[in-house]
């Protein structure tokens, strides 16, 4: 009798106290998931309220520093002449893009298959990542006759060499005992690649397309100042340009706004892959419970 | 039972004229740098053994088995796989489950199949036949971290399992298991071996394990690799708690503690 009565004590002495701290954690998780998108949001309004005031306050020339008001206004205003520089901008970027994972993945296969390639080629793969694009870029637009074709490559050199190094890395770094398995099954070439290999640098890759992704727009942007020829076909870095030499400091902001904006949806797009391609079995993407 | 998972021909056959499998002959190997890890290897596997390699770290025992893998060369001596050449079919279950992260459990299992060329269609049934054998029947599309230790091994057991090979080699599979599932998994890979008429050769460190699983236990010394002893177990399968907890058990394990005891005579000051 005693027993039971002490039991039941414990029972709604701890109960309650138990759901209260589970509800503190459920409502601690409610409130990040919240604030994980209000936190930023209101922080960059409050940026953008404050440069507003700034330019108000301090009665900023226009010519100076326009205000956010002013860049947005200015966007609308020249969309005709800056939309079309934003598409050439973003041909560039993606077909870099494009042609640094075909030449990085494709690099780094002939890599892992053959170390003597590897040892011809791979000195020449770094000096090409380590030699500034600004310094090589004149030499490429008096070499390369077509304009796109030079802006590619620039592009190309910046953003090709995280992907190679990464998916190198990757294809190397699989397990040695499903590396047995292969063997013992006697596994081609092929297969090999195809069912451990490449399954395996699949997250190294991710990793080097996403940082790829960002050199890939800095690399078309910097090619174009290089390139720095106007007209027909120019893209934003021109017109940033261009709006500099006439003073024209709302049109640089717009302008830059849509490079920003652009290299903010690369981002989002290469982590999007990432978690779409890793979220079953990665434990980079997975969710924990 | 599926006809595709019969017990192999060999089993039905009369005790003594049993069909062999595998010859080793006077293997040895050693690593460049000096290190004999292997001395005058001899072994003969016959259909449905099952022979336990027992031995302190360091006597070779993984080596025999990458030997008779064909990861590896013998320096001297041949490994003669009974019926010749293309004969050397056998399945390998390794000390970490070694399964491919990005696959199902059902893919993984598929893998020696897709290895040859055969869809997934064409060996469905097997490979789900294979998993519920391992019990693992409702987990054909999970992916590896979402199960248990011991269910992974049970995944890796499944892929070694699924082509029917004459041979199955598994090196200290259950080492890194808690006792609990070690023992249940045990017991499943005696009913496994008996349903199937599998033959097995077992790399351990666990002197009840090799007596509680293995009808021959070759007890291995290091410096150089070699076999010192082989000891019979003949109780009889099935084998159970009944016989777990028999004396011919404890006898056999003291058997065995002791031969062990005496392989590694000397190294002991090592902390083993």
């Amino acid at each position: 009798m005693m027993a039971a009565t002490d039991v039941r004590n414990m029972t709604k002495a701890d109960a309650p106290q138990l759901d209260a701290e589970e509800e503190r954690h459920a409502r601690a998780k409610r409130i990040e998931g919240v604030a994980k998108w209000l936190l930023p949001a209101v922080v960059l309004a409050l940026a953008i309220f404050g440069w507003d005031r700034i330019v108000v306050i301090n009665a900023i020339p226009r010519y100076i520093l326009p205000g956010p008001g002013l860049v947005v206004q200015t966007l609308i205003q020249d969309w005709p002449i800056l939309y079309p520089a934003l598409l050439v901008t973003l041909k560039i970027t993606f077909m870099a893009l494009g042609v640094a994972v075909l030449g990085g993945v494709g690099l780094s296969v002939l890599f892992t298959q053959s170390r003597f390639a590897e040892m011809c080629f791979f000195p020449f793969a770094v000096i090409l990542q380590v030699t500034p694009i600004v310094s090589v870029a004149p030499l490429i637009f008096i070499y390369v006759s077509s304009k796109l074709a030079a802006l590619l490559l620039c592009a190309w050199i910046v953003a090709f060499f995280p992907i190679l190094a990464n998916t190198t890395l990757g294809l190397k770094s699989t397990d040695h005992n499903l590396r047995d398995l292969m063997t013992i099954y006697k596994a081609s070439r092929w297969q090999r690649l195809r069912f451990l290999q490449a399954p395996s640098a699949l997250p190294y890759f991710l990793g080097g397309l996403r940082i790829a992704g960002g050199l890939a727009l800095i690399g078309s942007v910097v090619a174009e100042y290089v390139a720095g020829t106007g007209g027909v076909g120019s893209g934003l870095a021109f017109r940033i340009l261009e709006a500099g030499y006439r003073l024209n400091i709302p049109r640089m902001y717009a302008a830059l706004l849509l490079i920003a904006a652009t290299g903010v949806v690369i981002f989002m797009v290469t982590t999007t892959l990432n978690h779409l391609l890793l979220r079953k079995w990665h434990e980079s993407a997975v969710k924990r419970e | 039972m599926n006809a595709a998972l019969r017990p192999s021909e060999h089993q039905t056959e009369p005790l003594g004229q049993r069909t062999k499998v595998l010859s080793l002959v006077d293997v040895d190997k050693s690593f460049s740098g000096g290190v004999v890890a292997l001395k005058r290897l001899n072994m003969t596997v016959h259909a449905g053994d099952f022979i336990s390699l027992l031995g302190p770290s360091g006597c070779g025992k993984s080596t025999a088995l990458r030997l008779i893998a064909g990861l590896m060369r013998p320096t001297a001596g041949r490994i003669v796989w009974e019926g010749g050449q293309g004969r050397d079919d056998f399945g390998v279950v390794f000390q970490e489950p070694t399964l491919m992260p990005w696959a199902t459990v059902g893919q993984n299992v598929w893998l020696p199949f897709r290895l040859r060329g055969q869809s997934y269609a064409s060996v469905k049934d097997r490979v789900e036949e294979t998993l519920s054998l391992v019990g693992l029947e409702r987990f054909a599309k999970s992916y590896p971290r979402e199960l248990s230790g011991g269910m992974k091994m049970r995944v890796s057991i499944a892929r070694a399992l699924v082509t029917a090979p004459r041979l199955i080699l598994m090196d200290e599979p259950f080492a890194a298991l808690d006792e609990i599932t070690r023992q249940k998994l045990n017991d499943d890979l005696l009913a496994l071996k008996s349903r199937m008429g599998s033959t097995v050769i077992f790399v351990t460190h666990s002197v009840f394990e090799s007596v509680f699983l293995s009808d021959r236990i070759l007890i291995m010394a290091p410096r150089p690799g070699r076999v010192l002893q082989e000891i019979t177990v003949d109780a009889p399968y099935p084998r159970g708690l009944d016989y777990r907890t028999s004396t011919d058990y404890a006898a056999k394990a003291r058997e065995t503690s002791e031969a062990l005891m005496t392989a590694m005579g000397g190294v002991l000051m090592e902390g083993e």
